[in-house]
């Protein structure tokens, strides 16, 4: 329960290039409180926490703590990352101890390294050999990294931008559990997040962020997810999902005995106009499945589109058959973060915006103005580079490029990680009225609730192969957690 | 819709903001070499300037695309180089008339350039070798042929047209200065305004992403080292005529770095992704300028290299503070 504040904000300003991201914000954390920070895309989360780890310096205002005027690079505050901070070419230990490597006789100590890691990392419940390269690991297991890495540092605030983004229950709870060890012991922590369950269940209080201004700090307890919610959109929000239906059953893309290396193995299924989910496991082959049929990843099999057989070299080559992919990855393979929003919307379809070769630039504007309106994008203009706009309008203006393709079929990678409420139905819409349209799409999520609430027909994968397919009533978590993981 | 005049503007504004460093830092140092020498302002030496700096300079532009697509080329002083020579016995061994000897040196020089790049191109693109080593193994091949195929010496031809066509000049201007300023045009429209400019920086910035989106990145490499070795073919043409001989040994010797050098002091990124064809062009009169008042100042020429070296340095320096 909070007691003398730890850290106190007071009217912290930032803008960049003329954009307020933070216009005013007053906070208090006491220590051994964990406060939950909420807020849309854009709201100004990221920002804030950037200024605590002095990444950013605020325009005005101050901020204290433990009584004084903070200093840039304050040891006492650890910071987990929203994107990963992991050297790849090290291993799992190197990157825990990064910076601070035992020594023994001048040299690195590598047994006690590993040890090391091997106790962070069992405290988190996780499994994994602190040799391996980060290179190797999948996205949950880098996280648990990150996390271990942050654990391991004695501190008195930390603070995690959305770290169960990419988790199970299972691991998030461990999360949690940690969580509370830690306020127990009097550190405070800063817990980002966009699952407002989640952030009731663990938060003393909850912040709510909305285009930079500090809207409420109150009790978790006194607060339902409903009203975390209402407050972080300022409107009321009523369905989250649009209304289900069941796909086509005349194929537009066929796929037969497709394998790929030993993460896709023999799969077989097809594909109609309408909404068609794809669930399972972290490391199921949901991935390399959709990067199979895209030509991203060389495959065996047979893949056929309105019936006729294809034979794709290139993953150019399904984008001008109309198969196109929105990668779970944005950052590394989904978007162009140095280029500007316009030439990201129009990357993958920009032969239609030439004459002769040469770029007609209105064009190309002006379409990517009526994405920006179409999808709400927050952007200080069309040609503002993307590294300057927050994950969530990132991710519509990837959206975006994926659709100006014009595709018949349309796979969706994990379309709403760290993505906020707001923009989540804003994209559960769209994708509605994709298929509605008549287009193929395919839904990866390993969001149980997403999965089931926009789909139904649920194909499930277990360890490379398809472990079956769930039709209307069927499609319930629990069907989906059997098929996944095999237990009946 | 804006009106023209607003549209025009914005494209200068554009244009200076993405290349105003390097033409300030021109400006400024053309100001003070003017003020400092009296011999250094006269307009032929400056013309000269022009002249020396236009070798390397074409060769320049097109690194800037290497670069632009994150890679790199050593190999291009070793090709102008063995395309000079070529291009030179090709005409000596031809039976016609001299200006048809010309044209065939000109064919020649430019064949053989579109050649070397496409080696490279094929290496990077397709044989997956890390650019660096790849241009560094083909820039000791082409050294090597170009010492064979002249017996380690001079290749040089007696042709009164390949003379007066490498000395030509038009307003003053010597027409290989002419043809950098063309080809800075013309390149630069490619870059900025043409799909497969786009794709080349997209392919620079990220080549995960550019594959992901349906760009054929290992297509788009190649026309990068493409243009790269045309360049330096075509600079071969115009530094055979100019001295009616081409040195095996010396020719086009460390013109690589001197590209390198320019293109990042015209503020392309060494990372890829960013990058400006106008901007080579400053940093290829930057060099030029610098070497010529050093020289105007009675500095020795064995210095000049340290100079060059802290000009690059100092460049980028700056464009990182002006960038952070």
């Amino acid at each position: 329960m909070p007691t003398e504040p730890l850290l106190e904000l007071d009217s912290i300003v930032k803008s960049f290039g003329g954009t307020a991201v933070l216009s005013g914000v007053s906070l208090t954390v006491g220590s051994g409180e964990i406060l939950g920070l909420v807020g849309e895309n854009g709201a100004g989360k990221s920002t804030l926490v950037k200024c605590l780890l002095g990444i950013h310096r605020p325009d005005s205002g101050t901020i204290r703590f433990l009584g004084q005027t903070l200093r840039p690079g304050e040891k006492e505050i650890a910071g987990i990352p929203q994107e990963f901070n992991l050297v790849n070419d090290l291993t799992v230990a190197e990157n825990i101890f990064l910076g601070r490597e035992p020594v023994r006789f001048g040299l690195l100590d590598r047994k006690a390294m590993n040890e090391g890691a091997r106790v962070q990392l069992a405290r988190l419940g996780v499994e994994l050999d602190p040799a391996r390269r980060i290179a190797s690991l999948g996205v949950a297991e880098k996280q648990m990294v990150e996390i271990a890495k942050a654990l391991s540092v004695k501190c008195r605030l930390l603070i995690m931008d959305e770290p169960t983004t990419v988790l199970n229950q299972n691991e998030a709870a461990i999360l949690f559990r940690i969580m509370r060890e830690l306020r127990a012991a009097g550190t405070s922590v800063i817990f980002i997040s966009h699952r407002l369950e989640e952030i009731r269940a663990v938060c003393d209080r909850v912040a709510v962020l909305r285009d930079g201004v500090l809207v409420s700090c109150d009790p978790a307890a006194e607060l339902s997810a409903h009203e975390i919610a209402r407050r972080m959109v300022g409107r009321e929000l009523t369905r989250m999902f649009p209304p289900k239906e069941m796909p086509d059953s005349e194929a537009v893309l066929s796929v037969e005995h497709l394998s790929s290396g030993r993460e896709v193995r023999d799969v077989s299924f097809t594909l109609g106009k309408g909404i068609t989910g794809l669930a399972g496991l972290a490391g199921a082959g949901r991935t390399e499945l959709a990067e199979a049929v895209c030509a991203i990843r060389r495959s065996r099999g047979t893949i056929r589109l309105n019936g006729v057989p294809l034979r794709l070299k290139n993953p150019s080559e399904a984008i001008v058959r109309g198969i196109v992919y929105l990668s779970e990855d944005r950052q590394g393979s989904g978007i162009l973060t140095e280029f500007p929003v316009d030439a990201n919307t129009t990357l993958s379809s920009l032969a239609r915006y030439c004459r002769a070769g040469f770029i007609r630039g209105e064009e190309v504007l002006r379409t990517t103005e009526s994405y920006i309106e179409k999808f709400r994008i927050r952007t200080p203009s069309p040609t503002a580079q993307l590294k300057f706009l927050s994950g969530g309008n990132q991710q519509k203006v990837a959206l975006a490029k994926c659709l100006d393709t014009r595709p018949k079929v349309f796979i969706f990678d994990e379309p709403t990680r760290g993505v906020d409420i707001g923009a989540r139905s804003d994209i559960y819409t769209f994708i509605r009225e994709l298929a509605q349209n008549g287009v193929a799409c395919l839904l990866i999520s390993s969001d149980l609730e997403e999965v089931i609430g926009m789909c139904e027909k649920v194909f499930v994968m277990r360890a490379g192969r398809l472990a079956g397919c769930l039709e209307r009533e069927h499609v319930t978590e629990e069907e989906i957690m059997y098929l996944a993981t095999g237990v009946q | 819709m804006q009106p023209e005049s607003s549209k025009f503007s914005s494209t200068v504004v554009r244009l200076l903001k993405s290349t105003g460093g390097p033409y300030a830092a021109l400006a400024v140092l053309l100001l003070l070499c003017c003020l400092s020498n009296e011999h250094f302002r006269n307009v032929q030496n400056l013309i000269n300037i022009t002249r020396q700096v236009s070798y390397s300079g074409i060769i320049a532009l097109g690194m800037t695309f290497v670069i632009a697509g994150a890679g790199i080329d050593l190999s291009v002083g070793s090709l102008l180089a063995l395309s000079g020579a070529l291009s030179i016995m090709s005409m000596n061994a031809f039976p016609g008339s001299e200006t048809a000897a010309v044209a065939l040196a000109a064919l020649v020089a430019v064949a053989v350039g579109a050649l070397g790049g496409t080696a490279n191109g094929l290496l990077v693109s397709l044989g997956k070798i890390p650019p660096f080593i790849a241009t560094l193994g083909t820039m000791v091949i082409f050294r090597s042929l170009t010492l064979y195929f002249a017996d380690s010496g001079l290749v040089s031809t007696e042709n009164e047209a390949f003379r007066s066509f490498g000395g030509a000049a038009f307003a003053r201007i010597p027409l290989p200065v002419w043809i950098m300023l063309i080809l800075t045009v013309l390149l630069s429209i490619f870059l900025k305004r043409m799909r497969l400019g786009r794709h080349i920086c997209a392919v620079g910035s990220n080549e995960r992403v550019a594959r992901y989106s349906g760009i054929r990145t290992g297509a788009v490499k190649y026309a990068t080292y493409l243009i790269a070795g045309t360049t330096a073919g075509i600079s071969a043409l115009l530094f055979g005529s100019r001295l009616n001989a081409v040195s095996s040994t010396s020719a086009g010797l460390s013109y690589e770095l001197d590209a390198i050098a320019a293109v990042i002091i015209g503020g392309s990124s060494m990372n890829g992704g960013k990058a400006s064809v106008w901007g080579t062009l400053a940093g290829a009169l930057i060099l030029g300028i610098v070497s010529n008042v050093l020289d105007m100042w009675g500095i020795s020429v064995t210095l000049q290299g340290t100079v060059k070296g802290l000009v690059i340095i100092i460049a980028v320096m700056i464009q990182r503070k002006t960038a952070a």
